[in-house]
């Protein structure tokens, strides 16, 4: 595999921005992954392949990192933001149809509900996986899900609630996602949320963390 | 009235409260709805839920203003008025302790993250500042800055209390138990971490609350004494995780399988013991009867 490609994915897995950022401290004064994504389409490398063979890899090595509780919220957080410096030289061959994302993620916190911190972080992992985002925010209803959902056909709907108050909300909100459209899949995430929620209410899936949701999405889109 | 710290240098156990948020649910707070607004427009019922923890045998009482910053009051367009909402809730927390019981001024993170620059650290340090002021002016004797789990967050809360009031400052963050049985903050903090770096900011007594019920508690108990053999030590436990069932929310924790941990915590190091999400007057009633038994 092409070194730069190796390079780019040990940046998104460890959260090296570019060349300026002092994060990590091992890796200072090495180019990032805005850098390294740069040359990478100067030397001409598919951007199919800046996003598959690079920035994929290394998002799902933190994502599994911090499933196995081995980095926290902070080392992830890192991880995204090198993998959105990526993404924004990659945007215009998104646009112009020379790299596909997978598929299309709708997120929201639910209604009632204004806590987004693993919202984002869901958000940003399943885009550093590959999928486009639509990132409706928090306080979400149902109303919005189902419009993004009417625009993207054949998207998958992730709903986030911290509050145990606002799983009542979860449970609406799934309730006439599908009630609109029975096809849309919904997948169900947050502090208070379990898989015993999940099948109860008739959402698709439930995930303890970020990395499930790119299993889920790989396992009913790509 | 003498400082929180000076009764436990007598070598007293205080008991603090228990639950505010889940209690305000319980008198009909609504998903989405400020919790601290009701601090203006429902006073009588912010102040019963202080006075049944009075009656429940508390030696300290929160306030209503866990989500009182500029951050969080921003989200419903109440930014404008940190000092008003902060103020009165002191206010009735000090109107229910009554001259011979603490109040603390309850401060929660902002939701900000300094990690992806949504904010900075001047701004967190100007909003905990405005909010400690009015903590103080409403009357409370200490800020207890609760649910941290960002050590620099925590650090430049204790930093503004510290420098802006004359509270005590408290301390607490919220750790999970780790696949490796280790204790961690979603930020990756240990207690270990957050005892050095809070005592050295000048928090005058540090601990943990929310979390996972009281018996991972002692474990965060034990790690902090450790390091550190004399700083006072602070546990609000939630009544266990929450179980979500048609519509209702029920904790697994009774009040006596709270108090039958009092002891053990106490000797691991604690010496002040509260509740968290969860907990109800009952709870400190129990925790309260131990705590005179020791």
């Amino acid at each position: 595999m092409n070194e730069l490609l190796t390079k780019l994915a040990e940046c998104v897995e460890f959260g090296k921005i570019n060349l300026a950022s002092p994060y990590p401290p091992q890796m200072k004064g090495q180019e990032g992954a805005d850098e390294i994504t740069r040359q990478a389409l100067e030397e001409g490398i598919n951007p199919q392949d800046i996003l598959s063979l690079g920035l994929m890899p290394g998002m799902e090595r933190i994502g599994v990192k911090f499933r196995e509780n081995k980095v926290f919220v902070p080392q992830v957080l890192m991880s995204a933001k090198a993998m959105s410096t990526a993404m924004i030289h990659l945007k215009p061959h998104f646009l112009s149809g020379a790299a596909k994302q997978k598929g299309t993620f709708i997120i929201g916190t639910v209604l009632g509900d204004l806590h987004d911190i693993g919202k984002n972080l869901v958000a940003m992992m399943v885009e550093g996986n590959g999928y486009k985002v639509i990132d409706l925010g928090t306080d979400v209803g149902s109303d919005k899900f189902i419009a993004a959902l009417k625009e993207n056909p054949g998207a998958v709907v992730g709903l986030s609630a911290l509050l145990t108050t606002t799983m009542a909300s979860m449970e609406k909100i799934t309730k006439e996602i599908k009630d609109a459209l029975p096809e849309a899949l919904v997948t169900i995430g947050g502090a208070p949320v379990n898989k015993e929620f999940c099948s109860k209410i008739g959402a698709d899936n439930y995930s303890p963390d970020p990395q499930g949701v790119v299993e889920f999405l790989n396992t009913k889109i790509a | 009235m003498s400082k929180i710290i000076q009764e436990i240098q007598k070598g007293r156990v205080l008991v603090s409260d228990g639950a505010w948020g889940t209690f305000l649910q319980q008198k009909g707070l609504q998903p989405g709805e400020c919790p601290e607004e009701w601090n203006i427009s429902r006073p009588d019922d912010v102040f019963g839920i202080a006075q049944s923890y009075v009656d429940a045998g508390a030696d300290m009482i929160e306030t209503n203003s866990f989500g009182g910053s500029y951050f969080k009051l921003k989200n419903y367009g109440l930014e404008g008025r940190v000092f008003e909402i902060n103020k009165a809730a002191a206010e009735i927390s000090r109107k229910a302790a009554g001259t011979d019981r603490f109040v603390l001024g309850s401060v929660g993170p902002t939701g900000k993250l300094l990690i992806m620059e949504e904010v900075t650290e001047g701004e967190l340090y100007n909003a905990f500042k405005e909010q400690s002021i009015a903590l103080e002016a409403g009357g409370a004797d200490a800020i207890v800055i609760e649910t941290m789990t960002d050590l620099e967050e925590a650090r430049i809360a204790v930093k503004a209390a510290r420098e802006n009031t004359r509270c005590e400052v408290i301390c607490t963050m919220t750790f999970d138990k780790i696949i490796g049985g280790e204790y961690r903050t979603m930020m990756g903090i240990s207690p270990t971490e957050m005892t050095e770096a809070l005592v050295e900011a000048g928090a005058k007594v540090i601990g943990a609350n929310c979390g996972n019920g009281i018996a991972d508690m002692i474990g965060i108990v034990k790690e902090i004494r450790l390091v550190n053999a004399t700083v006072p030590i602070l546990i609000h436990a939630n009544a266990g995780m929450p179980h979500y069932h048609d519509g209702v929310t029920t904790f697994p924790e009774s009040p006596d399988d709270m108090a039958a941990r009092v002891k053990e915590i106490v000797e691991a190091g604690a010496n002040i013991i509260g509740g968290c999400c969860g907990t109800t007057p009952d709870h400190i009633c129990e925790v309260r009867h131990v705590v005179k038994s020791l």
